[in-house]
């Protein structure tokens, strides 16, 4: 009986790993054995100077803590991160809820609040773009009308990150928005019928029902948010290559331009195995104790 | 049943994705294995050809037309040109094919990328095919010298200018008849920069309405290596060596923060490069700073009359030239790299670069070019287009060094620090220096 039990397990582990292989194959070619390189790559010196690459163990990852460009960068990144997933989350709930409601023109609202999300990162950079330019840029036009006078926000160190942060928020809101709706979707109207019997005020409700059962639509969100805060830069491409100084540069930007254009393999290996950390850092995070406070219904 | 179905079909999912690797990989060597054939053959010779499109108009097109005449005069010898998006993509997918042994055969990258190349070991001096060609001498010294600065290093010629720019003053004639300035006569020193802007500016109580004068600062420091020279700087010498915390250098950054801060004639902070022809266009700006390869775009665009004038001089004249030169490259047989020189000497004729002049608003980049008769009727007709030539007589190199990215970056930085104000000019190019020289240290063994 045992064995037969054991057999059966066995069968059907076998039967999972089968069905799970295609995947697992692309998995191993295009992610894990890349990692490996990249982490293998990290410990030599490869630039321009070494046309041979010369192992130097771990002085790469020394270099880190002197490179001011790479401490910028990296405080960039988490003041963009900070500046642009809680606000997106907030708002593309917000939306979400005005959008679910019965509400005159209800899908002609969600297709705009959704289009920023189908346009390419390239191409919503060249609008905001244009919408920031100084002189004749729309946002100067609107200003100028109200009188309050020219800024040049992609200019100055201090304001050039602000301007970033608000076209991300107006590109990925609207896309968190269709995941909340989905999950509005999902909970139970009952839910709310009893409440309403029980006398429940409208923000309890809220906050006591709709709140705690969107959680996995929110830990799904928060997770594409973080993501998206270290892999979006695309922008930085179109609109300031980085600059003023650095201002508006993020890591991943710095490792492109690390290997691409200083030709410094080796530490751009370094460079991507730091990203690689901090992003395996935040999922663990994610998974192993927000899993906990969420309730699925 | 159903279980072993279920098993058969998982494994034709595998055995699918598995034959397809494969065959992409057999296909790969067949089209190794085709282009070691041309080159044993040797009647038939094949030629990958990399090359950027940087600027407007029909590139392509033009580009096209010369492989395919050439081959009409060489039948022996196709060039297959390789569109590869703009300089930096161009420069990546080199690399790339370069690590994969696979390089292309000849392209067109820029000049400043000469010491990256080198380190890279991945072209080979032309004075190797020069050699065995009588007309090469020639041939070379009909560049304008300036624009052959940027191919030489340790006494050879790596390089040879194909599309090339510079940077000139564009004026709006009518915002300086406009103001009482004479519209023949454009600013010549710094001096006379300060005093035009001033006049140019329009405020409209505390709103700027047309800024007397725009220098572009967002990309690279390329027209800032202009004010350099125009002090008697020069910026790097080598490859190895850079002059950041020098007085010229000092001299430059004043002015651009002069313009900005003290007489107020130009917008605070960095200035993008791409809008600074649209604010010249839409009079927004009274004159800017910027390439020649814009000449055609604001001739088309601008609806009031314009003129081009030399960079304003401080001590002197001066300017850097830009743009991309043909490299050949090694690991390449003996056979293509003279196939490749034939061609580079084909696309560089003299009335080749006339008319490839004529089309893009480069500058013609042999003196021989300005013979044609194309180019004179091109000159009548729009006079502007000389004066980045003439000025070329005071023009210098761009920056150009091993690690060249980096240094530039470097630069940039602190340039940018200081137009924003986080850093004093002394203090952001000391630390420049510094950081410089650790990046250029292991070239100076």
């Amino acid at each position: 009986m045992r064995r037969f039990y054991q057999k059966q397990s066995f069968r059907i582990n076998f039967h999972a790993f089968l069905l799970l292989l295609p995947s697992l194959v692309f998995l191993l070619l295009f992610t894990f054995y890349p990692i490996g390189q990249t982490i293998f790559h990290s410990l030599f010196k490869s630039d321009l100077s070494t046309p041979e690459p010369l192992f130097v163990g771990l002085e790469n990852f020394k270099r880190l803590s002197e490179d001011d460009t790479f401490w910028k960068v990296l405080m960039n990144n988490i003041w963009f991160a900070i500046g642009t997933i809680p606000t997106t989350i907030i708002i593309g709930l917000l939306m979400a809820v005005v959008v679910n409601k019965h509400i005159v023109g209800r899908s002609w609202i969600r297709t705009f609040l959704f289009y920023p999300a189908v346009i390419p990162a390239i191409a919503i950079a060249n609008i905001w773009l244009y919408i920031y330019t100084p002189n004749f840029g729309l946002l100067n036009y609107v200003l100028n009308m109200v009188g309050i006078g020219s800024v040049d926000l992609l200019a100055h160190s201090n304001t050039v990150m602000f301007a970033m942060i608000v076209m991300v928020i107006w590109k990925e809101a609207g896309f968190f928005m269709i995941f909340f709706l989905a999950g509005l979707q999902n909970i139970s109207e009952e839910l709310y019928d009893a409440a309403k019997i029980d006398g429940s005020s409208r923000s309890t409700t809220f906050t006591r029902i709709t709140i705690p059962l969107l959680m996995p639509t929110t830990l799904f969100v928060s997770i594409l948010a973080l993501t998206n805060a270290f892999k979006l830069v695309d922008h930085l491409v179109v609109m300031t290559q980085g600059g003023p100084n650095n201002a508006s540069n993020l890591l991943l930007y710095y490792i492109y331009e690390t290997v691409f254009k200083y030709w410094d393999m080796g530490y751009g290996a370094t460079l991507t195995t730091i990203l690689l950390l901090i992003m395996m850092i935040i999922a663990s995070v994610q998974f192993l104790f927000m899993e906990k406070r969420i309730h699925y219904n | 049943m159903f279980k072993s179905k279920l098993f058969y079909i998982v494994m034709m999912i595998v055995l699918i994705v598995i034959s397809g690797c494969s065959k992409t990989d057999e296909s790969k060597d067949v089209s190794v294995k085709s282009s070691d054939n041309d080159s044993e053959k040797q009647e038939e010779i094949e030629l990958t050809f990399y090359y950027p499109v940087q600027v407007g108009g029909p590139i392509n097109k033009i580009i096209e037309e010369i492989a395919s005449d050439f081959t009409e005069e060489n039948p022996h010898i196709k060039i297959n040109p390789v569109y590869t998006g703009d300089y930096d993509n161009t420069m990546i997918k080199t690399q790339t094919d370069i690590q994969g042994n696979n390089p292309p055969d000849l392209a067109v990258l820029l000049a400043i990328d000469l010491y990256t190349l080198m380190d890279m070991n991945a072209i080979i001096p032309m004075d190797d095919l020069m050699e065995n060609d009588n007309d090469a001498d020639e041939y070379v010294s009909d560049f304008i010298p300036a624009f052959l600065e940027n191919s030489k290093a340790d006494d050879k010629i790596w390089s040879i200018p194909f599309q090339r720019s510079t940077p000139v003053l564009y004026y709006n004639k009518e915002a300086f008849k406009e103001v009482g300035l004479d519209p023949e006569n454009p600013p010549e020193t710094w001096n006379d920069l300060i005093d035009y802007s001033e006049k140019l500016t329009v405020r409209n109580k505390d709103q700027v309405e047309r800024w007397g004068v725009q220098i572009p600062s967002s990309t690279n420091p390329w027209i800032f290596k202009g004010f350099v020279l125009q002090s008697g700087g020069i910026l790097d010498e080598n490859g190895k060596d850079v002059y950041f915390h020098e007085e010229s250098v000092e001299e430059a950054l004043q002015l651009h923060l002069d313009l900005a801060h003290k007489h107020e004639t130009m917008a605070k902070g960095v200035i993008d490069w791409a809008t600074t022809p649209t604010d010249f266009i839409e009079g927004k700006a009274a004159m800017i700073y910027h390439t020649t390869g814009n000449l055609t775009n604001i001739k088309d665009n601008a609806d009031f009359d314009f003129g081009v004038a030399y960079l304003p001089a401080n001590k002197n004249y001066g300017a850097p030239t830009g743009g991309g030169n043909f490299y050949i490259f090694e690991g390449i047989s003996e056979e293509k790299k003279e196939a490749a020189w034939e061609f580079i000497k084909f696309a560089t004729s003299a009335e080749r670069a006339a008319q490839w002049s004529i089309d893009t608003g480069y500058i013609a980049t042999r003196e021989s070019a300005y013979e044609t008769e194309v180019m004179k009727e091109y000159l009548e007709s729009f006079p502007q287009a000389e004066v980045a030539k003439n000025q070329l007589e005071y023009a210098g190199s761009e920056m150009s060094t091993h690690n060249n990215g980096e240094v530039t970056e470097i630069l940039k930085s602190a340039f940018q620090s200081v137009l924003t104000g986080e850093q004093q000019p002394k203090e952001a190019m000391e630390k420049a220096q510094q950081e410089a020289d650790k990046v250029l240290e292991p070239f100076r063994k």
